[in-house]
């Protein structure tokens, strides 16, 4: 398999001082999602860091987390910014909260991760899958390869899970 | 709440009232400026320093905010002779003018100097477009943090903030239409106001029809980019009584506030809730004052949203009726508590916060630069008609409050009283 080393067109590389990053895309890389666990007070974090911000432990270890959760919130860009993403448009930002550890520490926290939504292949959602996402929609985790290093983890409408009848969007559309 | 603060962040009071704003400057609010940003700092500062009818020999601090798209303090001192005892340039946007007000009071506090000019200079427009397309930020490769910002399309400031904004709607019902309402009473503000670049009024209908940015932003949620410069004079209150105005007087201060997570504020909390719901614990105590008490807002509207969720986290209404509060007309001048009277950065010009407080303290001197014919006596005649053209002088202003934004996470405030 020979890899891009680029994803939508922009050059990817982790420097070599960034040790958090390097380990969470590494895992990424092996389409097996993996957060720091803390050592202390056993609470998972993302994105990746280097001491806990629970507790302030330096010590973690890095676990196999389920890449399931449902969409918390959203945005809809149809103006894009980034030249990368302007055939892409409209491309929707994530915030995908985890079903691992919701409601912790307090009631309203939770793993939320920044994403986009995409097919079940890794690639951004065309406009239609764009409109069948909103707020509850059951999302599972897929990957677009980059290099032997990193991947990027992208979520996908979980086909196999129960979906809300009608998802939240935004009224107009 | 996540992990609520359970210090006590609050100061003592013994500065409430003891420091004040007593100069206030600026250029005009343009896009192409056709200038350097020392052009517009040097220019600013020096209107600030003569309104407060100060020599620049008389201002002995600095202090200034960029995103390094402007002109350091010495450069800027140099240019019109001011030596300085105290200098201090700091990163940042919105929420940095509140902040450095804090900063400027504990300085003269300390002996450092006495009298301090706050500037921002940025061609916001014609150089460094903060929400703007391309720049190198846009095509730089992807590392580390970046992938699961930029990598997603995640850059600028709406797109970082549309899922706290769209939760809003989510959590308690907000509609497109109220918050629209925001752009819609800043416009009619803006249109009493020559100094505005936007000065023409919309509608709802406007907002809600201009083209979609990042839902739930349309064009019209968003504010404009300006090049311009804004500053501010302050000093202890003694000396302000030597001044030409009546003094502002700053009642309590909060300097970037934050939620929990600070550097990811979504992780904590409902993302509907902003740093104003810590904030409020430290403005109102130190202020002895409460929501109740404030006649004029300035709620920074880098978006529509931004307005809406600061009034409603500082407790200007209870949690979840921000959509309700600002689309019934009390933010409206002639309204029960106006908002953004100059029409804030949705229309007057974008500054990152400083407009809006030159905007507060015109108020409070009962001095606002409208349409008002200026009488035989030198001074503007404000006859309270708000129709389009007309006035924008509140009338009986006691207290102003300030409410900065930088993110959902990220927050300054700041209450000013009439001397």
């Amino acid at each position: 398999m020979t890899f891009p080393n680029e994803y939508l067109g922009m050059p990817v590389k982790i420097g070599e001082l960034d040790h958090e990053n390097r380990e969470f895309y590494r895992y990424c890389a092996k389409h097996d999602l993996h957060l720091q666990k803390c050592d202390e007070c056993a609470l998972l974090r993302y994105p990746a860091t280097t001491a806990c911000p629970f507790c302030a432990s330096p010590d973690a270890t890095w676990t196999s987390v389920e890449g399931k959760g449902t969409l918390y919130s959203y945005g809809e860009v149809h103006h894009a910014i980034q030249g990368a993403f302007r055939k892409h448009t409209p491309y929707m930002l994530l915030l995908v909260e985890l079903d691992t550890q919701k409601g912790k520490p307090g009631e309203f926290d939770g793993i939320r991760l920044t994403s986009n939504l995409a097919t079940s292949e890794g690639e951004l959602a065309p406009p239609e899958l764009v409109k069948q996402a909103g707020i509850g929609t059951r999302l599972k985790i897929v990957y677009k390869d980059v290099d032997e290093n990193v991947s990027i983890p992208l979520f996908a409408i979980d086909e196999d899970a129960e979906q809300p009848e009608k998802p939240w969007r935004y009224a107009i559309e | 709440m996540g992990q609520k603060a359970d210090i006590d962040a609050s100061s003592e009071k013994y500065l409430r009232g003891k420091y004040a704003i007593v100069g206030v400057g600026e250029t005009g609010y343009v896009r192409g400026s056709g200038r350097t940003t020392k052009a517009l700092g040097t220019e600013a500062v020096r209107n600030a320093v003569q309104d407060a009818g100060l020599k620049p020999s008389d201002i002995d601090g600095m202090l200034s905010y960029s995103f390094n798209d402007s002109t350091f303090s010495p450069t800027v001192a140099g240019e019109i002779g001011i030596r300085p005892n105290f200098y201090m340039d700091v990163y940042g946007g919105g929420s940095s003018i509140e902040a450095l007000i804090g900063i400027a009071i504990g300085v003269i506090e300390a002996g450092m100097c006495k009298t301090v000019a706050i500037y921002r200079a940025m061609n916001g427009f014609s150089q460094v477009r903060i929400g703007g397309t391309g720049g190198k930020g846009a095509v730089a490769p992807l590392s580390g943090e970046s992938i699961f910002t930029r990598g997603y399309g995640l850059m600028s400031a709406g797109q970082m903030f549309c899922q706290s904004f769209m939760r809003h709607m989510y959590d308690y019902g907000t509609t497109p239409e109220q918050v629209a309402a925001v752009k819609a009473i800043h416009s009619e503000h803006a249109s009493n106001n020559p100094k505005a670049y936007y000065n023409k009024r919309v509608s709802v209908e406007d907002v809600i029809n201009s083209r979609m940015i990042v839902k739930p932003l349309h064009l019209l949620d968003c504010c404009v980019e300006t090049d311009n410069g804004v500053a501010i004079i302050v000093t202890s209150i003694d000396r302000a009584k030597d001044c030409q105005h009546a003094p502002a007087v700053i009642q309590s201060v909060v300097g970037r506030c934050c939620k929990p997570r600070a550097d990811m504020h979504y992780q904590s909390g409902p993302i509907s809730t902003v740093a104003g719901h810590y904030g409020k614990e430290i403005l109102w105590p130190n202020a002895g004052l409460g929501p109740e008490d404030v006649d004029v807002t300035g709620s920074y509207d880098a978006f529509t949203f931004t307005t809406m969720l600061q009034l409603e986290d500082y407790g200007f209404c209870k949690k979840g009726e921000g959509g309700d509060y600002v689309s019934n007309g009390t933010m409206r001048l002639g309204g029960a508590r106006p908002n953004n009277t100059s029409g804030g950065h949705l229309c007057e010009g974008y500054t990152h916060g400083i407009n809006m407080v030159i905007e507060n303290v015109r108020q409070l001197r009962h001095d606002v630069d409208d349409f008002c014919p200026i009488g035989a006596d030198g001074k503007r005649q404000h006859t309270y008609d708000y129709s389009e053209g007309g006035c924008r002088q509140v009338k009986n202003v006691e207290v102003t409050a300030n409410l900065g934004w930088a993110t959902p996470g990220q927050g300054s405030a700041m209450i000013m009283a009439k001397s």
